[in-house]
């Protein structure tokens, strides 16, 4: 059996004659066909985001896109007399995203072999293969969750963040105050395990423990009283940043043990780790409990280690420890700790949490 | 090739420099940063990245405790202890 191919992240679109019939230049009444525009609607449903790299003049194509309806699917579209493989690195670029999960769709050969040479991970499409695309695996992710389906929304989110910071002189801790953030804990139902699973897989360098739990081993926590798993979203004024992290809990009778804590990398900006960090500590505290926290360093994951630092975690020892079997065998895991104390809520955004204290009915 | 030592004067001095820079606020060598608010914990992070390329130290486990870093007066004393160039005290 061969390898399922990797899913496409984002897909870059000719214009003249691949999106639209015709060119242009020749003729302002390029037409869009439905099929082509039920192709688009479909990959934006599945999270897939889509741009553009044109050879045309910018602000005519851009009206005509406007004109048929279909700009607003387009992120950082390149319009322009450059190089199709210098826009299409400019759009992995600016989206964050590795070459290999770029497609390239063009009707033009030289401009696929142009791309290729310059870019050989970028996968090239003709205009043949449009309105085939969705039935491709690799435009075909198995799970699409509510933050895949929103996720070209959040991107524009993020432009507008961008925007909004940079035009922003203030100390960082104003301007997150003027986001007005909402941070909302919950304690994870099934629909939310299949978000939690893409927030772990996505967002590694923010795994503190950086052990993966699978759908099936969370979903089993669930059910456990002794257990608690934990999503966490994140909204700002311009829109919702979508699942940004994710907890597993097991409670001891003197200490409560962090197996895992996970926070998107989109959200570090917001200090959303230390948020959370300092909630845990407050209810574990309400608690009269310690906290004990799986930790194993890595080259990416220091902004963590900081967190948990200066939050007061340390590796000193204490009774509490000898109960816990770390979920995970291996030397290079540090368990942090804790004593824990009473700790004021954040003061650059609004906590909307349960109450770990009580335990939850099921 | 070695520069002049450094001193605890002359980081301190450097230090006070960087935060009132970065918080817009007159940041003195013994106000403590953290208890007045004016840093987030985000800022702390730049910190002590900012500490470790300046200075060429490696802020590791125990030490990056949030008391070493409450005060440029403190920091300067972390620095010291952790750089190879630093006039030591006699301890
Ligand atoms: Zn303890």
């Amino acid at each position: 059996m061969s390898e399922k191919p990797p899913l496409v992240k984002c897909l870059v679109w000719d214009l003249d004659n691949t999106l639209w019939q015709g060119t242009l230049l020749e003729d302002s009444e390029v037409r869009l066909s439905e099929e082509v525009r039920a192709v688009i609607v479909e990959l934006d449903s599945r999270g897939i985001l889509q741009s553009v790299a044109s050879k045309n003049d910018h602000d005519l194509a851009w009206k005509r896109l406007e004109e048929l309806g279909v700009a607003e699917y387009f992120l950082v579209p390149q319009i322009g007399w450059g190089r199709k493989s210098d826009s299409v690195i400019a759009i992995a670029k600016e989206l964050q995203f590795a070459l290999s999960t770029i497609a390239f769709v063009d009707d033009t050969p030289a401009e696929r072999a142009e791309v290729t040479y310059h870019a050989p991970e970028v996968r090239c499409y003709t205009h043949e293969d449009v309105l085939s695309l969705v039935d491709r695996p690799e435009f075909s992710p198995a799970v699409v969750t509510a933050d895949a389906r929103r996720r070209r929304e959040m991107y524009q989110a993020n432009a507008l963040r961008t925007v909004a910071k940079d035009s922003f002189n203030g100390p960082d801790e104003e301007f997150l105050r003027s986001l007005d953030l909402v941070m909302a804990i919950k304690r994870a139902d099934e629909d939310d395990l299949s978000r939690v699973e893409e927030l772990t897989l996505r967002t590694s360098q923010m795994n503190a423990t950086g052990v993966h739990y699978p759908d099936q081993v969370l979903r089993g926590l669930l059910a456990d009283p002794g257990h608690e798993v934990l999503t966490v979203t994140l909204t700002d004024k311009f829109g919702p940043h979508g699942a940004v992290g994710v907890l597993l809990l097991e409670r001891h009778p003197d200490v409560w043990h962090l197996k895992l804590l996970a926070t998107s990398c989109r959200v570090v900006t917001y200090g959303a780790g230390t948020v959370l960090l300092n909630w845990l500590v407050d209810q574990a505290a309400q608690a009269g409990v310690h906290l004990a926290a799986d930790f194993r360093p890595t080259d990416r994951n220091r902004m963590m280690e900081i967190a948990y630092r200066f939050a007061g975690f340390t590796q000193d020892p204490c009774d509490c420890l000898s109960g816990i079997k770390s979920f995970i065998d291996g030397g290079d895991i540090q368990c942090l700790h804790l004593v824990t104390a009473r700790r004021e809520g954040p003061a650059t955004m609004r906590l909307v949490s349960p109450d770990l204290t009580v335990a939850a009915s099921i | 090739m070695k520069t002049s030592p450094l001193t605890a004067e002359a980081i301190e001095s450097a230090m006070t420099a960087y935060l009132t820079e970065r918080t817009k606020t007159e940041v003195k060598p013994d106000d403590d940063i953290f208890a007045s608010g004016l840093v987030s914990s985000m800022f702390a992070m730049e910190l002590v990245v900012h500490l470790e390329s300046t200075y060429d130290i490696a802020i590791i486990g125990p030490e990056l405790k949030i008391d070493n870093f409450r005060t440029a007066k403190v920091m300067a004393a972390l620095v010291l202890r952790l750089s190879e160039d630093g006039v030591a005290s006699d301890a």
